[in-house]
């Protein structure tokens, strides 16, 4: 466990010991208000609460979670690094997990810049704070979810373009597979059952509950497991492909 | 103190590392000496628990490393091929990581830390990031990672590759401080290396062990070795330089003479024996009755390079095999 944290924060204070966290915490805040109250209308909906800004996580993820997550195992690869992280008397689970909650922490700085706009909704209305709250940890929960997938596939190359690239386009397929577009073109063919399945793996279901206010055990077990499931799978990687 | 047996590790075709056992006690500082490809590295990562054999075993003080890695690499420094290092922190926060790692806490860790900056002389770099190091400074602060923690068991790749002599020549003196109470296994290109700083020279050429011997042993088996070396002044004229081969030749003791340079007046020749010393005192008679002067006489060790090419081209299979495996469009691993 010490370890895991030893890793983490060399892992955070890479990330702002250059300037790729100060560029990804701007960009992050700028385009999470732009899209709450541009795109998503927050201002002309009339209600105290957060689901516009909230809507859009899922497509702000999707392609800054990657390039959040791209470097932390192409980058080990690619300078070599790797062959000292795993010659230290360390663990791959503390290694891995290290990582991630580097990653994952960063990201909850991120979330936790966008403030404002949690001000701003209580200084003109009177909104559930209880429901915001729970907006956040699912968006956090749900930002976990693409970290793990982002860690995995950034294990599988030494490129990070291609990392980057990969990765949204699984995150994509979890995205999407709760869209009603998709989940059409499956029922045209697929046993009800099938349709379901894919629409229980979509990332917008579990989410949206969630930012309603709802913390439904079973869609934090969800992004839970999903995580699990992906670091476990990350950690195989590394593991098989540690001489390439 | 390591006992390596049977190791064998394959890459697809290929078998980079085949059967090779060999131990290791304190003391000893082991070089691995090889052809590029020849599974040098491949075998210390190995030792390392970076990478797993596919057959054999690694154990250190009874404990095998497969079974247990993590005491293992407690025990462990190792200097990877290259010096990889996290290049934007600087070597002051990278040493902090790795004392953390190591367990050291609080000023424990700043002692560990500044000690070792101190060894490796880093003061001057200590600051900046190591992206922004030149490449001795990098070396040193790789060094400085494998023993910060004061390891029973040092591996280092290739330590002095891309340092200059005198950033060499430190980095021998600071292995050689550190052999009597460590294991020390190095890798290295260079043979002058070996007879430097090892006790032990191991030579691997297609992923087998081709030779395991002292470096003066090795020295020995140089066909140069123990041969006199003798220039004198001929001034120029050849029946005169045909006249001091003849009459050393007619010595006993001397098997051969051969003319290794004759220019500017001067001739310079070898002489070996046949099988014992070469009579040193009657070649110098002889030079005396013929009156020739002589400016320079040795008795040569014997070249490593001499001994290296012989037992490293020797090997048959080694070219056909590689050759299949170019064919099957394998890659060459190093």
């Amino acid at each position: 466990m010490a370890d895991t944290w030893t890793i983490c924060r060399r892992e955070l204070a890479g990330y702002f010991g250059t300037p790729i966290a100060y560029v990804f915490l701007a960009i992050f805040v700028f385009l999470s208000g732009i899209f709450a109250f541009y795109i998503g209308n927050f201002f002309g909906r009339g209600q105290a609460d957060l689901q516009a800004f909230f809507v859009y996580h899922p497509w702000l993820y999707l392609f800054l979670i990657p390039a959040l997550a791209m470097r932390l195992w192409a980058e080990e690869r690619r300078s070599g690094t790797i062959e000292l992280l795993f010659t230290l008397p360390i663990t791959m689970g503390a290694a891995v997990l290290g990582k991630f909650l580097a990653a994952w922490i960063f990201t909850a700085v991120a979330l936790a810049m966008t403030f404002p706009v949690w001000i701003t909704v209580n200084y003109l209305g009177d909104p559930d704070n209880g429901v915001i709250l729970a907006g956040y940890l699912g968006s956090l929960l749900m930002a976990g979810a693409f970290l793990s997938i982002g860690s995995c596939v950034s294990a599988l190359t030494r490129n990070q373009v291609i990392a980057f690239v990969v990765s949204g386009v699984v995150c994509l397929g979890f995205v999407l597979s709760g869209f009603p577009m998709v989940l059409n073109f499956f029922e045209a063919f697929a046993p009800p059952i099938i349709v379901e399945t894919i629409r229980s793996f979509s990332f917008l279901d579990h989410f949206h509950a969630i930012g309603k206010g709802v913390l439904n055990a079973v869609d934090v077990i969800y992004f839970a497991s999903l995580i699990v499931f992906w670091l476990f799978v990350n950690a195989l990687v590394i593991e098989w492909r540690k001489a390439a | 103190m390591i006992e390596i047996r049977k190791l064998t590790k394959r890459f697809g075709s290929l078998v980079a590392v085949n059967r090779i056992s060999f131990d290791v006690t304190r003391g000893e500082v082991l070089g691995f000496l090889g052809p590029n490809g020849a599974g040098k590295s491949t075998t210390m990562k190995m030792v390392t628990g970076f990478l797993a054999p596919d057959e054999g075993s690694i154990v250190v003080d009874g404990v095998d490393i497969a079974r247990d890695p993590v005491s293992v690499k407690k025990r462990i420094g190792y200097l990877p091929e290259g010096a990889p290092l996290y290049g934007e922190m600087t070597p002051i926060a990278f040493l902090g990581f790795i004392a953390r790692i190591h367990g050291y806490r609080g000023s424990e860790a700043k002692e560990r830390v500044d000690s070792v900056i101190d060894r490796v002389s880093l003061e001057s770099a200590a600051h900046k990031p190591i992206d922004t190091l030149s490449k001795g400074f990098k070396r040193r602060v790789g060094l400085a990672q494998a023993i910060l923690h004061d390891p029973e068991i040092l591996i280092l790749d290739e330590p002095t590759d891309g340092l200059d002599p005198n950033q060499k020549h430190e980095v021998r003196t600071l292995i050689r401080g550190m052999a009597a109470e460590k294991v020390i296994i190095l890798s290295t290109h260079i043979l002058e290396e070996v007879d430097a700083v090892c006790t032990r020279a191991t030579i691997i050429a297609d992923g087998r062990i081709v030779s395991d011997d002292r470096p003066e042993d090795l020295l020995r088996r140089s066909k140069g070795h123990g041969a006199l070396r003798i220039r004198l002044r001929s001034g120029g004229d050849p029946d005169r330089a045909a006249a001091m081969i003849a009459s050393f030749g007619s010595l006993s003791g001397v098997k051969e003479v051969e003319e290794v340079a004759n220019h500017e007046g001067t001739v310079e020749l070898s002489l070996f024996s046949d099988g014992g010393v070469v009579p040193t005192v009657a070649v110098a008679d002889a030079a005396r009755s013929g009156g020739w002067e002589i400016l320079e006489m040795y008795v040569e060790r014997g070249r490593l390079d001499d001994v290296f090419r012989e037992i490293t081209t020797d090997i048959g299979p080694k070219k056909d095999r590689k050759k299949d495996a170019a064919n099957r469009g394998g890659a060459d691993h190093g």
